[in-house]
């Protein structure tokens, strides 16, 4: 009696979040599978077409290219974005002043609205009146064209979204810095170890795991890149910015295809599904 | 002679403060005694004038440009050099911003939205989590392992299909087509059960004892000692609705129902540059004093959070 009691109580605590998670989160995640393998413009009812929207994928001619960009995306944004973070990080914690003032300054982009960010940074690519232009012709170096040609556009993208999402993993690793114990860095320096040293032998094997942890992370998110080819570019200059999310998306919202973008979306998925199962197994090192 | 006279006091007020040890309470990299030789101590003051001074250009800059920008007029913004300072400040463009994004209708519609989600949201996470924890039903362990499994899923894969459900059930242009999907948050359930979990058993006994039902306990017991994680988790919850973007874009499709974000968006390309400007300054502010008030809440959260999530 007294069991049963306690799981109906339970049960009516969790009745509110069962309903959101069943509707929102569980039912589009079985939706999402049953969709790649429909058609649907959801207005006439669907019929099953197996593995057609699959194909329609893979033979659309901008499938690879959307593939390439959202690799050359990937790495260009880690190479600036993991990278330099702990760079900077590294720096900030051997700081003794102003950290406050740092750590402040290096977080206020993430909390702009990217909506902000990527407004604010299409007029400094402009390549007229625009900000990095008029920088570039004050040192009297040829502008750039930037969001308009096919060779800058990604790389144009990859400083939107460095400077709108660097903070948080400065700040990660800050922490990160923060927790190594003193004594191992007398320990190296006792015997001989000179900055290099140092960080190669006690700073990098100490933070190995959030290193590893954010590298999954970032990767899981930056290959999901959406807002800025959809803002800055619309996929162009001739379609050099359709990145895989982008081209998903006008599937859906443009051609009305949801069997397509569900099917592609089903690819990003399974790609992003071996990094988030790596991440887990990361985090479950981290909390043992 | 005012300069010279200046610049020697400035001088004598450096040289006291650099004769003082740079003091290392925590041992980092760099040990104290490199640091306070004479040449780490010269590195030490160009890497932290160049470090200030950097990221004051890269990070505060831009946003300088944006407000001083909406302060030009048009053809000041396109002129070639750049003028530093506006040369006749006016706040025009605010103004004009205001009128043409129809700022007002977005500000609150956000502000309703994010409160609105905020508030359900809680409701909804905190009793599950507290259900989860304490109450610890038959299947519990299945049911936050499913909750937690959705923070695997790509949130832009699931977008379209999320999409289609919510125009399954009608709630386009609905307020709760963003509450209830903001509420499904494993992330949320997952930081309030773990930090409910680390309330002592005996607390929670004490008030049963004393009659106390389940509601009673959530309410009187558990909720005061929680305040941290709920500061943490609500400004989270605020903050990442009133940023979000691309769901508000696909759900919020009325122009007198739009979110800030999306309303910006789909009207900058119509109007001019230093309006465009102004609207985005009217945009951030928010979020700013939001960061400014909440600060050591917010990277207390970021840390606590991604390390162990």
């Amino acid at each position: 009696m007294a069991v049963l009691r306690r799981n109906l109580t339970a049960y009516g605590f969790l009745c509110g979040a069962l309903f959101c998670f069943a509707v929102f989160a569980w039912y589009p995640m079985i939706r999402e599978f049953v969709l790649s393998f429909q058609e649907t413009n959801l207005i006439s009812p669907p019929t099953w077409v197996g593995l057609d929207n699959f194909g329609y994928a893979v033979n659309d001619p901008a499938f690879g290219g959307a593939w390439l960009a959202t690799l050359e995306f990937t790495v260009l944004a880690l190479v600036f974005g993991y990278v330099v973070p702990f760079a900077v990080a590294l720096v900030l914690n051997e700081l003794r002043h102003a950290r406050a003032y740092l750590r402040f300054v290096v977080y206020l982009p993430v909390m702009l609205p990217p909506i902000v960010a990527v407004l604010l940074f299409r007029w400094f690519f402009d390549p007229g009146p625009g900000l990095f232009n008029q920088i570039l012709d004050v040192l009297h170096l040829p502008g750039l064209a930037w969001l308009d040609s096919p060779t800058t556009a990604l790389f144009s993208l990859v400083i939107v979204s460095t400077w709108m999402n660097m903070g948080t993993a400065t700040l990660i690793y800050l922490a990160a810095l923060q927790n190594i114990p003193s004594e191992l860095y007398e320990a190296a320096e006792l015997d001989g170890a000179g900055l290099w040293k140092r960080v190669r032998h006690v700073t990098i094997p100490q933070t190995r795991l959030i290193l590893l942890l954010l590298l999954m992370l970032q990767i899981v998110a930056t290959m999901q890149v959406f807002i800025e080819p959809y803002m800055l570019t619309g996929g162009g200059p001739e379609g050099s910015t359709v990145t895989v999310a982008y081209l998903m998306f006008q599937y859906a919202f443009t051609y009305q295809n949801y069997g397509a973008a569900g099917a592609l979306g089903m690819m990003l998925m399974i790609v992003l599904l071996v990094f988030a199962a790596f991440q887990l197994r990361l985090t479950r090192e981290d909390t043992r | 002679m005012i300069s010279v006279g200046a610049r020697a006091v400035a001088g004598r007020r450096a040289a006291r403060r650099r004769s003082r040890p740079i003091e290392a309470r925590h041992r980092t990299l760099v040990s104290p005694l490199e640091l306070n030789s004479r040449w780490g101590r010269r590195i030490y003051w160009a890497v932290l004038i160049t470090v200030v001074a950097g990221f004051t250009l890269v990070f505060v800059f831009p946003l300088y440009w944006m407000i001083t920008g909406a302060m030009k007029t048009g053809e000041e913004m396109a002129q070639m050099p750049p003028t530093l300072f506006p040369a006749d400040p006016t706040l025009d463009a605010y103004l004009e911003a205001w009128d043409l994004f129809d700022l007002g209708t977005l500000l609150w519609n956000t502000a309703y939205y994010s409160l609105g989600g905020w508030a359900f949201c809680m409701a909804v996470d905190v009793s599950a989590a507290y259900a989860l924890s304490k109450l610890r039903p038959m299947f519990g362990g299945v049911i936050l392992g499913a909750m937690l499994a959705t923070l695997m899923i790509p949130a832009m894969v699931v977008l379209i299909p999320l999409y289609v459900t919510v125009v399954d059930l009608g709630l386009l242009n609905n307020p709760w087509g963003l509450w209830f999907p903001a509420a499904a948050n494993g992330f949320n359930i997952f930081l309030l059960k773990r930090f409910f979990d680390s309330i002592p058993r005996e607390l929670i006994e004490a008030a049963q004892i004393d009659g106390a039902g389940a509601l009673r306990v959530l309410w009187s017991v558990v909720l005061p000692v929680s305040r941290p994680i709920l500061g943490v988790v609500s400004i989270f919850t605020i903050v990442t609705s009133f940023k979000d973007f691309v769901w508000p874009l696909l759900v919020m499709t009325d122009s007198d129902k739009m979110t800030l974000s999306v309303g910006l968006s789909q009207t900058a390309g119509m109007v001019t540059q230093n309006a465009v400007m102004g609207g985005l300054v009217v945009a951030s502010i928010p979020t700013i004093i939001v960061f400014f008030v909440f600060q050591r809440h917010i990277m207390a959260g970021l840390t606590a959070g991604s390390i162990k999530g």
